[in-house]
């Protein structure tokens, strides 16, 4: 009896090493491009384009330098603040509409959270022609703050899914006890509800913030040399002549590293954000 | 389970109906809706106004290169959208893609996932790994898979080849042979991490006491994935499959990157997005929308009822 069990766990830990392995193989499999573009980044554009690769050729900083050469800061510049600014208006809409979909339901609360959503599936192309067609006439094209108006809509509803899955719960008796002590709306939500969704708004401002610094279809359509963000720069970017995998790779782990530093911090906000909050 | 909506706590119930006066109730009533207008009204401006615009449009003759022939079209673009073998292909395509990355990447991910639910040196650092990819910007990711793996001449793929297989190797132009496959494998590898993220969420939520008593009770491993976890994994399951589709099926990025929607791949986002943006007719543009958006509705409508057996349960706690 004894011996069966000492072969069915050393059977079972044979098996565990062997999905460990499996498990660690994949993770590298993975991340493997990943590695290579950082590897290529840091290659001549001679040694980038061998083939077979040589992964001991030498490393430089030229791919960077004729990257920045480019001129890249002002499009990222722009990444920056349409990302930062749309993600603060999220935030500041979705959480008081999100208190009055949880804490203070208005009637028919569920038809109001699957409208938010449902603006989700609404394709973003369908409504790009009108916008395009406005922002001309009123002289808006290529104006960051016309991509940081569209990139609040575009988030708007992730933010209050989340947060009013983070609001309902809240514990009622803090509410009551504020109410009797007779503080007001704003203070309510500022001192008693805040606090407890701030990991909430975390993970909401994190995944708004990914989303707007990657996207593409909208700042490409209506943007153009002034406002125009990192990945339209990037875009615009392998046209060039000659060589350019280096100086290619350099420029998407620039542009990449912004949302890699925050997700790497923030991996747990990540899964909570990517779930709209019903995961936590 | 099944009385949930019915046994929300009491915080959640409107205003008991008699009592005050209706005016009073009104006020309340106003009090509650104040702090959500402001995101409605947002939303309902930004999102929906613009979709009357293009409906509207999407009935009238509008090229911007001929500005003196706008007028009412009729039904018109609606005929030539559908009778044209461009958009019917991009409506295949869309379908495709969508299908083909969201369940790759769910079957890869739940089988990820199954792996890293187990305690093993160095898991942290396996999950690091596994995120990375849906970290990458979309565009960089896509211009990575093009030139950096799928080149002919220098990419990865073709480099690893000749490493293995010397100077003869085969060395195929990847994108041109499977100009699809292509978008789809990029694809896969930025979504399953997203995918394996929520479904390992969902694996660690699960009651393990439950577990490790059916396993006691002689339940083997197949038999507790089966009856046990998969049953509780399918809300898990069905979000990170709705959420999913909604973001590929508007991929822009990589079709845009890889294939500039050459080769048989332009899905109906960057059709629409070409027959505006460079082929300026403006009324086509709106009817391809417009079909876009009553089939999105007509799939939706079905991917809402599922996601909201996930949102009853969660207020029903």
């Amino acid at each position: 009896m004894s011996g069966q069990i000492t072969i069915v766990t050393g059977r079972k830990k044979r098996g565990g090493v062997l999905l460990s392995g499996l498990a660690w193989i994949v993770g590298l499999l993975f991340v493997l491009p990943v590695l290579w573009m950082l590897l290529t980044s840091f290659h001549s554009e001679e040694d980038a384009a061998k083939n077979p690769p040589d992964v001991a050729a030498p490393l430089t900083l030229d791919g960077y330098r004729s990257f920045f050469d480019t001129g890249p800061w002002p499009s990222i510049a722009n990444s920056l603040t349409a990302s930062i600014l749309s993600t603060a208006l999220v935030i500041l809409l979705a959480f008081p509409a999100a208190y009055a979909l949880s804490i203070r339901p208005v009637r028919k609360w569920t038809d109001v959270l699957f409208f938010f959503l449902s603006t989700k599936m609404l394709p973003v192309v369908a409504g790009l022609l009108p916008i395009y067609l406005f922002a001309q006439s009123v002289g808006f094209l290529d104006n960051i703050w016309l991509l940081i108006i569209l990139y609040t809509s575009m988030n708007l509803p992730i933010a209050v899914w989340m947060l009013r899955s983070f609001l309902s719960e809240v514990p009622v008796e803090i509410l009551e006890a504020a109410s009797v002590d007779g503080a007001n709306l704003v203070r309510t939500l500022r001192s008693v509800v805040a606090p407890v969704v701030t990991p909430g708004i975390a993970s909401a401002a994190l995944i708004c913030f990914i989303f707007s610094w990657n996207e593409l279809l909208f700042a490409r359509v209506l943007t153009g040399t002034v406002a125009q963000t990192a990945p339209v720069f990037l875009t615009g970017f392998v046209t060039s002549q000659g060589l350019f995998l280096a100086k290619v790779c350099a420029a998407s782990i620039v542009v990449s590293l912004p949302v890699l530093i925050a997700g790497f911090a923030a991996q747990d906000k990540l899964v909570q954000g990517l779930s709209l909050g019903a995961v936590k | 389970m099944t009385v949930e909506t019915e046994t929300r706590p009491g915080r959640h119930a409107a205003p008991p109906p008699g009592g005050e006066g209706t005016l009073m109730r009104r006020t309340g009533d106003w009090a509650r809706r104040a702090p959500l207008l402001p995101a409605l009204i947002f939303m309902i401006i930004v999102t929906q106004l613009p979709f009357v615009v293009t409906i509207i449009v999407s009935f009238m003759d509008w090229n911007a290169y001929y500005p003196d022939e706008r007028g009412f079209a009729g039904i018109d673009n609606f005929r030539r959208v559908l009778t044209d073998s461009n958009t019917r292909s991009a409506i295949w395509v869309t379908i495709l893609l969508t299908a083909g990355v969201v369940l790759i990447s769910l079957v890869l991910g739940l089988l990820i996932a199954l792996l890293l639910d187990r305690k093993f040196r160095g898991r942290g650092v396996v999950r690091t790994m596994m995120i990375t990819p849906f970290l990458v910007v979309p565009v960089a990711a896509a211009l990575l898979w093009k030139h950096a793996l799928y080149n002919p001449s220098y990419g990865l793929f073709n480099g690893v080849l000749k490493w293995l297989f010397g100077d003869n190797a085969p060395q195929p132009d990847w994108i041109s042979n499977q100009p699809l496959w292509s978008i789809i494998f990029a694809l896969v590898w930025q979504w399953t991490p997203f995918m394996m993220l929520i479904l390992l969420a969902g694996l660690q939520s699960r009651p393990l006491d439950v577990i490790e008593a059916a396993g006691i009770d002689g339940a083997n491993q197949w038999e507790i994935f089966r009856y046990m976890t998969l049953p509780h994994l399918r809300q898990y399951l069905e979000l990170s499959a709705l959420l999913g589709s909604i973001y590929v099926v508007q991929n822009f990025d990589a079709v845009f990157t890889i294939t500039s929607g050459g080769l048989g791949t332009a899905n109906l986002p960057y059709t629409i997005y070409q027959t505006f943006y460079t082929a300026h007719d403006y009324g086509r543009a709106s009817a391809a929308g417009v079909i876009v958006v009553i089939g999105t509705i007509l799939i939706a409508t079905f991917a809402l009822r599922s996601v909201s057996t996930l949102f009853r349960e969660e207020t029903g706690r």
